[in-house]
Parts: structure tokens; C-alpha cells; sequence
């Protein structure tokens, strides 16, 4: 018998799954890997049974739970904190989620639509003001969305520098006590942000939630929000940023592709789609079985762990023809680059325009746009957190 | 000359209860589906019976809580 796959891992390549997944790819749709701690946990490689399984309440996403797989030593300090929306199952996540979904529906991204446009000038005004070279992440793809999700909630932009660096501690560490205290700072900073609007209210989601919360249901419970607040802001930054970042990479390394996204900008909203697909930046998405569950012939017993390899899913050759092919063709919608079931990313559409808009402003702006570094040398994420680009020096 | 068969209708309902707010719907098939102001997805008024239309299964199938039913009359 071949030794289970130890999962998570690196990629090599930023944009495709790590090589060492290899072996889960085909075949049947349930595998075993193992964790950093050893633990025996199944992956879910097929899409069939990913959109089954991501359907089923008997799959808890509740990290409270003594059985939750934890796939990396830096997030055991975590277990103990409350995640509200992620990590809560129905009916209490159904409560926070109708809390948020009204700043999130399609007519409010829409109108959101030139505040995001002006944003990406902006950064590109003073990017092209200071020569012919950048570090796009720096420079463009962390602050893009980044002001976007501080104007939606009504949150200073001008602590940015602040808040980037403790997200960052918190997605990558690289220790333990960085993942506990940027959280601890991130959750005090956005307190005093709500006391602060209790008492002087402003134009944002919170300040909307503090309004209807003290009208409609009389009571508030502030440290909620801030729990909310924290995940909106890390939410909303981290993983376009990330998409950004690696979108541009991808394109840069398919000329063609590029070349033809340059030629008709019709294709952008096919071309995220296919994106989402392809790049899957979230790569294991966790639950935890509370009853036995049998799927696609196999068993998952009450209190085992799953884990949801994005990227293999969204490559289930079944399901998409050339899968490792980056094509604008293909009818790549029911990807499940933003999860699947419940906990379907909320932010979702907002998501798709940033990205849309970022990708269209930086093809007009910056039409001669290439790589200033050998393409090998660009460092991308380690594999226990969300996949992008951490520095992308660029010219033009 | 007897008349042409009438298409088949079809019956299009969204569960509100089960709605997640996802928006999937009146992304792929804003002809029939809209989000209201707490972003609960409803079928656009009188589009509730319709002849058949393959973004309508889209919408359905891409629906991540399986909130939409469509069925023949």
C-alpha cells in the first residue's frame, strides 16, 4: 500500500497545485491524506462529491469542535477564539449571514462599481508618477482591495499600514504568538472602532448593523461585531489581493492569454471565472463529520476530518476537459473557487469586480506591463494558507 | 391544420428559507431572478411561469443551498 499524501504542501508552481498532489488526482473522489500532527483525514478531490458533501449539514464547520482537523501548528493557538460566520454552523451562522448579505447583493456591488474604478486609477496615478517599475502587490494589489473593504465598512483606510501587517502575521506567522496576538490587536483595534461609532456614527455596513441592531432587536453585542468586522477585513483584503497578484502572474507567464483579454475586454468576466478556477487560492477548506456519513462508497465516520483540496476539484478532469489549461473558452462556471453550500463566499460579487476592474485598469494603464525578475524567482505563499504572490516586482 | 404543441411551462420558485443570499441566481439569470434589499433572492414578478430556458437550470444548478425549483406544468 502506497503511504498516504501529507497534506498541506507547497506548490512549486504558484498557480498550479503542488506537485506532490499528484497521486490524489483521479480516481475516486475520497482519499486519505495525512496532517502535520500525523492525523489521518479525508480529502475530497472530485467535484460531484465536493458539492454533495459541502451540501450536507452533517459536515460541521464548527472549529469549537474537540474533533476539528487543524492543518498547520501555527492555527492550534486559534482553536479557542470564536470565528463567527466561517466556523459556525446553522442556525447561528444563518443569523450572522442575513446580518451582512444586504451590504453584499448585486445591486450594491454595482453601485460600488465607480468608487472601485476610482480607487485603481488612483493607485496607478501615483505608481506610474514614481517611474517604469513597482512591486505590484505592495503597490497595488493589497492596497486596491483594501480601500475598497474600508470604505464598505466604514473603517479608516489611513491604519492600513496597520492592519496589512497584523493580517499578514496572522495568515503566515511565521510563529504561533504572531497568529495570537495580530488577532488580539486586529479584534481591539476594530472594539474601539465600534465603541467609537456608538457614540459618533458614520456612512458604512457597521455603522448600518449598529443602527438596525439598536432600532429593531434592542440589544447589541458589540464584541460580535468586531468578530465580524475582523473577518470582513481580513476576508476582504487578503484573498483579492491574493487573486490579484496571482491573476497578473498567470497572465504574464500566458502571453496569449493576455493577448487576447488586451484585444477584447468582453472576455474579463469569463477570464475571472476561468481564474477562480485555475488558481484556486484557497486550498483546503475543513470540516468536520458529526454523524457517519456514507459518500461515494466509502464511509466518514462521526468526529473524522475533511478537507477540501480546491484546487484538485476544481480540476476533476470529469468536469473540465484540459483542466490544467488556462482557457477563456471553457464554460467554467460551478467552479468552487468560492466554496460551495452555506458558507458560500459572501462577498462573492464584490470579489468579481475587484478583480474585473483591477485586471481591466491595469491593462489599459500599464500596456507594456512584464515581469522585472526571472519568474522562478518570484515568491509565492507556503501551502498552509491562502495561495498568491508575496512580492511581484514588475515593469513596463 | 391543427394547432402547433404548446411549449412545456414550467414553474420556477425560490425557498426563501433555504436562501443564502449568494446572489448566484441574478448573476447568471437576471431575466428571472433579483435580490431583495436584505438580499433574499425572489423570481422576478411574472417571470414565476415560463417557457423552459437553459440559464434557468443554470441558475439552479449553480445555486449553492439547491434553493430553486423549476418544475414542468
Amino acid at each position: 500500500m502506497t503511504e498516504p499524501v501529507a497534506f498541506p504542501q507547497d506548490r512549486t508552481c504558484p498557480y498550479h497545485p503542488p506537485a506532490a498532489y499528484d497521486p490524489l488526482r483521479g480516481g475516486p473522489p475520497l482519499k486519505r491524506v495525512t496532517f502535520f500532527d500525523g492525523r489521518p483525514v479525508w480529502a475530497v478531490t472530485g467535484h460531484a462529491t465536493a458539492r454533495e458533501l459541502l451540501g450536507d449539514p452533517r459536515l460541521s464547520s464548527d472549529s469549537q469542535n474537540p474533533a476539528w482537523p487543524v492543518p498547520s501548528a501555527r492555527y492550534v493557538g486559534l482553536l479557542n477564539r470564536r470565528t463567527p460566520l466561517l466556523q459556525v454552523d446553522d442556525p447561528e451562522h444563518r443569523r450572522q449571514r442575513r446580518l451582512l448579505i444586504p451590504s453584499f447583493t448585486l445591486k450594491r456591488v454595482q453601485s460600488l462599481r465607480p468608487g472601485i474604478e476610482e480607487t485603481a486609477d488612483g493607485l496607478l496615478d501615483s505608481l506610474l508618477s514614481r517611474g517604469n517599475e513597482a512591486e505590484l502587490v505592495g503597490e497595488f494589489a493589497l492596497p486596491m482591495p483594501s480601500k475598497v473593504i474600508c470604505r464598505l465598512l466604514g473603517v479608516p483606510f489611513a491604519d492600513h499600514d496597520f492592519f496589512e501587517e497584523q493580517a499578514r502575521r496572522l495568515l503566515r506567522g511565521p510563529e504561533l504568538s504572531d497568529v495570537e496576538d495580530a488577532r488580539d490587536r486586529l479584534e481591539g483595534y476594530l472594539r474601539r472602532i465600534i465603541e467609537e461609532k456608538q457614540v459618533r456614527p458614520g456612512e458604512g455596513l457597521l455603522d448600518e448593523i449598529i443602527r438596525e441592531q439598536a432600532d429593531v432587536e434592542g440589544e447589541f453585542d458589540p464584541q460580535e461585531l468586531a468578530e465580524l468586522a475582523f473577518i470582513l477585513l481580513i476576508g476582504g483584503h487578503e484573498t483579492t489581493a491574493n487573486m490579484i497578484s496571482l491573476s497578473v502572474f498567470t497572465l504574464l507567464q500566458h502571453p496569449e492569454r493576455l493577448a487576447e483579454l488586451r484585444a477584447d475586454r468582453a472576455l474579463l468576466p469569463t477570464a475571472v471565472e476561468e481564474l477562480m478556477r485555475h488558481l484556486s487560492i484557497v486550498e483546503g477548506m475543513l470540516r468536520v463529520a458529526t454523524e457517519d456519513i456514507e459518500v461515494a462508497g466509502e464511509t466518514i465516520r462521526k468526529d473524522e476530518g475533511v478537507v477540501f483540496s480546491l484546487s484538485l476539484v476544481n480540476r476533476d478532469e470529469s468536469v473540465y476537459s484540459h483542466p490544467d489549461v488556462l482557457d477563456w473558452q471553457r464554460p467554467a462556471r460551478h467552479h468552487i473557487g468560492f466554496g460551495y453550500g452555506i458558507h458560500q463566499c459572501l462577498g462573492q460579487n464584490l470579489a468579481r469586480a475587484e478583480l474585473e476592474i483591477a485586471l481591466d485598469r491595469l491593462l489599459t494603464r500599464l500596456p507594456g506591463l512584464r515581469l522585472a525578475a526571472p519568474a522562478e524567482e518570484i515568491p509565492h505563499k507556503p501551502g498552509d494558507t491562502i495561495q498568491g504572490i508575496v512580492q511581484l516586482p514588475v515593469t513596463w | 391544420m391543427s394547432a402547433a404543441p404548446r411549449p412545456p411551462r414550467f414553474q420556477v420558485e425560490v425557498d426563501a428559507d433555504r436562501c443564502v443570499g449568494a446572489g448566484q441566481c441574478a448573476f447568471i439569470a437576471p431575466e428571472f431572478f433579483t435580490q431583495d434589499d436584505e438580499g433574499t433572492s425572489e423570481v422576478l414578478p411574472g417571470r414565476e411561469e415560463t417557457e423552459d430556458d437553459p440559464l434557468l437550470h443554470e441558475a439552479a444548478d449553480a445555486c449553492p443551498v439547491r434553493a430553486i425549483t423549476i418544475r414542468e406544468k
